[in-house]
């Protein structure tokens, strides 16, 4: 698969068929065990990359937020900047004050993460990924854990991201969000890609079985 | 004002035989009192730093790659956690004190040992509540969330990073009441220091009442006293770091 800067693409695929361990090879929290994945220039599948270097430059995005419950939600925005970038803190604390304005969490900078709901801990998680500014962002699954209404808070935070003009790579099973946003859909199945293309034609004509089994069980 | 004080305990003495607090109207024995107390509140204090020191050290060892290094610590906790703390005391001054070599003492003729005996009931004590410690931070280090530390990981932070940022402060909140509850009776087992003749406090009150079986009752009584009030200081002090470093909705559920 090639994915160009600013593309949104989502991946959808059974339980287990290796979605995330698809992104997460992306920025070598799994290693590469076969092929290649090249980042901007960054030979990702390379044993001898500087890992860190290369996570500065992807934002990732889990299922459960994994906020760092000891720090506040500008804290944990700022955390990284200043301690893995260390860039001067006054500079850190605007560009953290305008994320958490930007995820529209404004208020909330002095709370902790366990005072927060689901929704809100997940887009401090976004907006702490955005701190770094990452070229690339991955999410997985964020929004699985939530509820209904506060899944919709978490989407459009991400649909303005790709509005802007983000390169995001999503692991998503909400297929009409899917379909709204992705440029470009792709479905995996037993740790393959079995097939992709655009949303329309992906949801509306998928040729292969496994795809049709799976989307005629979702939708 | 003193003197009315020293003439209340005289009078106590004279009227009940069995309660003679001595040291209470005898500058002399409340010296020793005195220098018995700095001796107990100094081996307490270097024992609950040293002890903590050795905990977090020896916690962040067990979490090492090397095998060698994780049975060393082991063998260290097993050891120190299932003999008495006596015993070690004993040992340590008598058996490993007979290999340390000598210095010229200040008088210029007698040979003296490079530890001394309390320098040995230092390094006892704090190897004995150090083992525990391990454990106690080995717990909390358990506790906080792989996901959480994936988190750090995946916004470039280094291992180095990701520990003293993330890791440390969040294993120590776990393990701040198992550590309170240890280092108080660190500080109570301070008191064994007496076998091996550490002038700290229950040593100068057994003399004293060796001196003086009148004043048995009570000295025991001061020394329970004493105790209170060191273990009440040492619990409100970690209980008040507990409370600063409590986090709304992390830990205890409230
Ligand atoms: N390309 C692959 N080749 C071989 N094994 C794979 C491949 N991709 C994933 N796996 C294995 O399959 C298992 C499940 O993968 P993964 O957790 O990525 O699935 P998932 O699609 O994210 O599932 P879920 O929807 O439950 O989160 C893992 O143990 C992983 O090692
Ligand atoms: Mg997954």
């Amino acid at each position: 698969m090639d994915i160009m800067k600013g593309e949104v693409i989502c991946i959808i695929g059974p339980s287990g068929s290796g979605k995330s361990t698809l992104i997460r090879c992306i920025n070598a929290l799994n290693d590469v065990q076969q092929g290649t994945i090249t980042l901007e220039g960054y030979d990702v599948h390379d044993p001898k990359l500087d890992k860190l270097e290369l996570r500065r430059k992807v934002g990732m995005v889990f299922q459960q937020y994994n906020l760092f419950p000891h720090k506040t939600a500008l804290e944990n925005v700022m955390m990284a900047p200043l301690k893995v970038l260390k860039e001067p803190k006054a500079e850190v604390e605007v560009r953290a004050r305008a994320l958490i304005k930007k995820v529209r969490l404004e208020g909330k900078e002095n709370a902790y993460p366990g005072e927060l709901s689901g929704g809100q801990q997940q887009r401090v998680a976004i907006a702490r990924s955005l701190a770094m500014n990452p070229n690339v962002m991955l999410f997985d699954e964020v929004t699985a854990a939530l509820d209904p209404e506060t899944v919709k808070e978490v989407l459009l935070t991400i649909k303005e991201l790709a509005t802007d003009g983000m390169t995001c790579i999503l692991v998503t099973h909400e297929m009409g969000f899917a379909r709204e946003v992705a440029d470009h859909i792709y479905f995996t199945d037993k740790g393959v890609i079995v097939e992709h293309g655009a949303p329309d034609t992906f949801f509306d004509n998928a040729s292969d079985p496994r795809t049709k089994k799976f989307l005629g069980q979702i939708l | 004002m003193i003197e009315t004080f020293q003439d209340f305990f005289r009078s106590v003495a004279d009227t009940y035989p069995k309660w003679n607090f001595i040291f209470f109207h005898d500058p002399s024995q409340w010296e020793r009192v005195i220098s018995g107390f700095y001796v107990t509140v100094q081996l307490s204090v270097v024992c609950v730093i040293l002890s903590v020191v050795i905990g977090i050290i020896g916690a962040w060892a067990q979490g090492s790659p090397s095998r060698i290094i994780r049975w060393v610590v082991q063998g260290y906790i097993q050891f120190f956690r299932n003999t008495p703390p006596l015993i070690q005391l004993l040992f340590f001054y008598f058996a490993l004190g007979q290999f340390t070599p000598t210095v010229t003492g200040p008088d210029g003729w007698t040979e003296q040992p490079i530890i001394s005996n309390v320098g040995w009931a230092i390094i006892s004590l704090s190897f004995f509540a150090g083992a525990f410690n391990v454990e106690i931070f080995r717990s909390g280090l358990e506790a906080v969330p792989n996901a959480t530390l994936e988190a750090a990981e995946a916004l470039g932070f280094t291992r180095a990073q990701t520990y003293t940022n993330v890791t440390f402060p969040l294993a120590l909140r776990v393990s701040l009441p198992a550590l309170n509850n240890n280092l108080i009776n660190l500080v109570k087992t301070t008191t064994q220091a007496i076998a091996i003749a550490v002038p700290e406090l229950l040593y100068e009150m057994v003399s004293i009442w060796n001196d003086y079986a009148s004043a048995q009752n009570a000295a025991m009584t001061v020394l329970f006293f004493t105790y209170i009030a060191l273990v009440g200081i040492l619990a409100f002090g970690m209980n008040r770091w507990e409370a600063r470093l409590h986090v709304p909705g992390f830990g205890k559920t409230s």
